[in-house]
């Protein structure tokens, strides 16, 4: 299943509907990568609320994006991590070490302002 | 009766069932007649080793008149549940006054000698006779000693477990102090089952109060191993994960010491002093101020 991506102001959004699929993760990477550069987004926020497993494949692709997203010139962040999954994750050594994480999609959007604000204040 | 014993004994070669069921048979009657004598020695002997000293004579010779009667009758039945039940009862009785594991077995094995002791004055001049009677008096009396031993060692296990249970049950509230500020202060041990329900608790309590910072105070913790501060770097881990800041705070000097000494990546730890700094760095890092009230213009002018 494509996870369908939706633009909000300067930032677009993945939701994560079901479980998905190898093939569905690295589609979502492509898509990404191309989303922002068509909306010339400055952030990106991933929403895993629904997934209740986690592996190391899912987590690796999420780093990808991250990072292949910060070299597109815009910031990620994975929201909506749960409790049990956080704990099994840690305990499996993935850690996400340099992909910034926040609670829900709020907190995320949230982030991002205060993020590009900082970037606009800066460009002034 | 004894040379006719012996003569059975000797037939036989070795003694068989009923020679030694006979034997033993003899045995107990010696041991009934000679109670009190052997009694008394017993609990000199007990006093004399200074064993038992959390209890008094009194207490001493009464507990040794029923061990006594107790170890004769499973002489006589050969069935030891009778003692269990009574090994079982005293040890629930003594365990709580700080009696240990030595003195139990010290005391039953002094029985065994006192008993071993008045045969051989019994027996002494029939030397074949007393090998006999010693043949069917040792096993009994190992499997006495052995049962007691072993209902002693199984009431303190069954505390100790009670104990552990009761301390797992002290359940470690999540606390919060401000919006979106949740402190966890740990107390007494951690094991690793503790640790892991800790960290789910502190988990779940993230995602209810939608907290950013979360300071774990582990004033109240006195020490601290590999494991437990793995698991102290994997809760901060899960917290971030979540979108959660981890202070931690009360890391006393030796906990600091351990975890240098064993090596734990703490790179990752937001470390402060005490409570009080942990909260104010919290605080902090969710743009709260505290600032002390302007005095009344009326205050100002007393």
């Amino acid at each position: 299943m494509r996870v369908p991506i939706l633009k909000q102001s300067q930032y677009v959004i993945a939701s994560i509907q079901s479980a998905l699929s190898d093939e569905d993760l690295l589609q979502l990477r492509d898509d990404l990568a191309q989303t922002v550069g068509r909306y010339r987004s400055r952030g990106v926020i991933v929403d895993v609320t629904v997934l209740d497993v986690m592996d190391s494949f899912a987590v690796r692709t999420l780093r990808a994006i991250a990072h292949m997203i910060r070299l597109r010139g815009a910031e990620t962040v994975i929201v909506g991590i749960q409790p049990e999954v956080a704990f099994a994750m840690v305990q499996l050594g993935l850690t996400l070490e340099d992909v910034t994480t926040a609670l829900d999609l709020e907190e995320g959007l949230a982030h991002l302002e205060r993020q590009t604000a900082a970037g606009a204040a800066h460009v002034k | 009766m004894s040379t006719e014993l012996r003569a059975r004994a000797s037939e036989v070669g070795s003694p068989g069932a009923d020679a030694t069921a006979a034997l033993l048979r003899e045995l107990v009657a010696h041991l009934r007649k000679n109670r009190t004598q052997l009694r008394e020695e017993w609990a000199r002997r007990i006093t004399e080793s200074k064993l038992l000293t959390a209890m008094t004579r009194e207490e001493i010779f009464a507990e040794a008149t029923s061990v006594y009667d107790n170890y004769v009758e499973v002489l006589e039945t050969g069935s030891v549940e009778a003692l269990q039940a009574y090994a079982r009862n005293l040890s629930e009785r003594i365990i709580p006054r700080g009696v240990e594991t030595h003195e139990v077995l010290g005391i039953v094995l002094l029985l065994r000698d006192v008993l071993a002791r008045s045969l051989f004055k019994k027996y002494q001049a029939d030397f074949g006779l007393l090998n006999s009677v010693l043949d069917a008096y040792e096993p009994a009396a190992n499997r006495i000693a052995n049962t007691v031993a072993v209902g002693f060692v199984q009431e303190r296990e069954r505390i100790i477990r009670q104990q552990q249970e009761a301390i797992r049950e002290l359940s470690t509230p999540v606390l919060q102090v401000r919006d979106r500020l949740l402190i966890l202060p740990i107390i007494g041990v951690i094991d690793p089952q503790r640790a892991r329900q800790l960290t789910e608790q502190l988990l779940r309590g993230i995602r209810s109060n939608r907290a950013k910072v979360v300071v774990v105070d582990i004033t109240g913790v006195p020490s601290v191993d590999a494991t437990v501060a793995n698991h102290l770097v994997q809760t901060v881990d899960a917290s971030r994960l979540m979108g959660a800041n981890v202070i931690v705070t009360g890391l006393s000097s030796e906990i600091a010491q351990t975890l240098v000494t064993i090596g734990v990546d703490l790179s990752k730890i937001n470390a402060v002093g005490d409570l009080q700094g942990g909260i104010e760095e919290a605080e902090r890092l969710l743009g709260y101020t505290v600032t002390t009230p302007e005095p009344k213009p009326s205050e100002k002018q007393s």
